[in-house]
């Protein structure tokens, strides 16, 4: 080691990690620690998504969540039919696929538009974040009620007439009869 | 001459009566030809294998429809307990059925599902509702007097009633938020609330499409059958269920075809009954006194 120039081996170990970025598979520690979830944070506070935590988990194969986005193994059989070798993509981060506006008269003409579109039932962002986590953490016995991961604000305490805005105690079911 | 002339008015009673009824026959035979809804309608398809009974929807829509102040909270899962309808109150309930074999329950979400060709537009004699392109099957409360015939008509018991109004009583039920979101190309609010997609909104004959890939796509979760894809004629709210649908509170033997069919002979007959029976009855009722008529004119000669 001595032999070698202090100049060769920094070219060299720059060598290494450029090398390495081109690699497709992307390394557990890479992702973010910490996320914050709060695009559509209205009735619930913002998400503090535990990144590395569930990095662990996952025993880092990104595709558990991931799908194939990041060139790690893919679990889903019928994915894997189309996209066994697909490299990393550009696109990431949930929202980037699926969107936040799924039910908007401008995204569901452009599907209409599109007959050859496979990913026709791409459920919206709001939906992929709760039927991947919540499916996950009942698999996994974790905690699954709303409150487990988001607090609620006071704009969702009044739209689900709860906490300060919880109706007076009553015998009478709501609207009287049929 | 007198019984000439009855004779004719019999005579052309009866052809009247009887080209009447033809006329109303083939008007009717026109419209027996199945509907099947319109070709653009918007629809939902819900999900059953997804919903976990959060309530969401149904706060959404006591908030968009400016519904009163429910008994208990949004967030209480108590009422869950037993098994609910829609009400005047709440236009859409989730209920939560018990499957034998499963290990965790389904819920079910109910509100209208707004028939092609729904028989509370058909029952109702003051014309207060209207089916409209986008999908919703409306109302005008305006006009509605309060009769409650859509209330029987319905197959799927959805229309409620205002019993608490004492001076006008309507009917109430789900619009699919017409007024405020769908005449807008916009989801109705309990979609949009949803955070599990239980709901998907979109053209009707396009979530037929989706329904049929996701049991393709899962046989083995999905019942094979989309409940509303023929029901009644085909309903624009439309159900997929891992559970057989009976088992989830749906009734399955509504059969495929409009409840108006079932009336349509009989509506067919109203028209000509109105028309020649009152002649022929009438036409029975001179002949069989023509007798007596002629007896007691004999007697005033003699």
């Amino acid at each position: 080691m001595e032999h070698i120039p202090k100049y060769l081996l920094s070219t060299f170990i720059a060598m290494l990690l450029c090398f390495s970025s081109y690699s497709t598979i992307a390394l557990a520690g890479d992702g973010p620690d910490e996320v914050e979830i709060d695009s559509l944070a209205q009735l619930y506070e913002p998400v503090y998504f535990d990144h590395a935590m569930h990095e662990e988990v996952t025993e880092s194969n990104c595709a558990f969540c991931h799908h194939h986005t990041l060139g790690t193994k893919i679990v889903d059989e019928n994915c894997m039919r189309c996209h066994a070798e697909s490299g990393a993509t550009d696109e990431i981060a949930c929202q980037e696929c699926h969107s936040s506006n799924r039910f908007d008269a401008e995204y569901l003409n452009k599907l209409y538009a599109d007959n050859t579109l496979y990913h026709r039932d791409k459920v919206g962002l709001k939906a992929a974040y709760h039927i991947r986590c919540m499916n996950c953490h009942e698999e996994m016995g974790a905690a699954n009620g709303c409150q487990d991961c988001h607090s609620r604000t006071d704009t969702g305490d009044k739209f689900f007439h709860a906490g300060t805005y919880a109706p007076p105690e009553s015998d009478k079911p709501a609207g009287g009869g049929h | 001459m007198k019984s000439m002339n009855r004779r004719k008015f019999l005579k052309g009673s009866l052809l009247g009566g009887a080209a009447a009824s033809v006329i109303s026959k083939s008007k009717n035979a026109e419209a027996s030809a199945s509907f099947g809804g319109y070709p653009e309608a918007m629809g939902v398809l819900v999900d059953l294998t997804r919903c976990v009974g959060c309530r969401s929807c149904e706060a959404a829509c006591n908030k968009e429809q400016g519904l009163p102040t429910p008994g208990q909270s949004f967030d209480d899962l108590s009422v869950l307990d037993h098994e609910r309808r829609t009400s005047e109150g709440a236009y859409t309930v989730v209920n939560r059925y018990e499957i034998p074999g499963q290990d965790h329950p389904l819920f079910r979400k109910i509100q209208c599902n707004h028939c092609n060709e729904p028989a509370c537009l058909t029952s109702c004699f003051v014309n207060a509702y209207t089916k409209t392109p986008e999908g919703a099957v409306i109302y005008d409360p305006t006009v509605c007097v309060g009769c409650r015939t859509c209330m029987v008509a319905c197959p799927f018991y959805v229309p409620a009633y205002s019993y608490s109004s004492v001076l006008n009583p309507v009917i109430k039920k789900c619009i699919f938020c017409y007024d405020t979101r769908l005449k807008f190309g916009r989801p109705p609010a309990c979609v949009e609330a949803c955070p599990r997609e239980v709901l998907t909104f979109g053209k009707r004959k396009d979530l037929i499409k989706i329904g049929n890939q996701r049991i393709k796509n899962k046989p083995d979760l999905y019942e094979d059958h989309i409940y509303g894809e023929n029901e009644v004629g085909g309903t624009s709210w439309m159900y997929l269920s891992s559970a057989p649908f009976e088992e989830v509170g749906f009734d399955t033997h509504l059969g495929n075809q409009p409840i108006l069919s079932y009336v349509k002979e009989f509506l067919t007959v109203v028209p000509m009954v109105l028309t020649i029976w009152p002649a022929l009855f009438a036409g029975f009722h001179l002949l069989a006194t023509r007798k007596d008529k002629q007896k007691t004119e004999k007697k005033s000669e003699i």
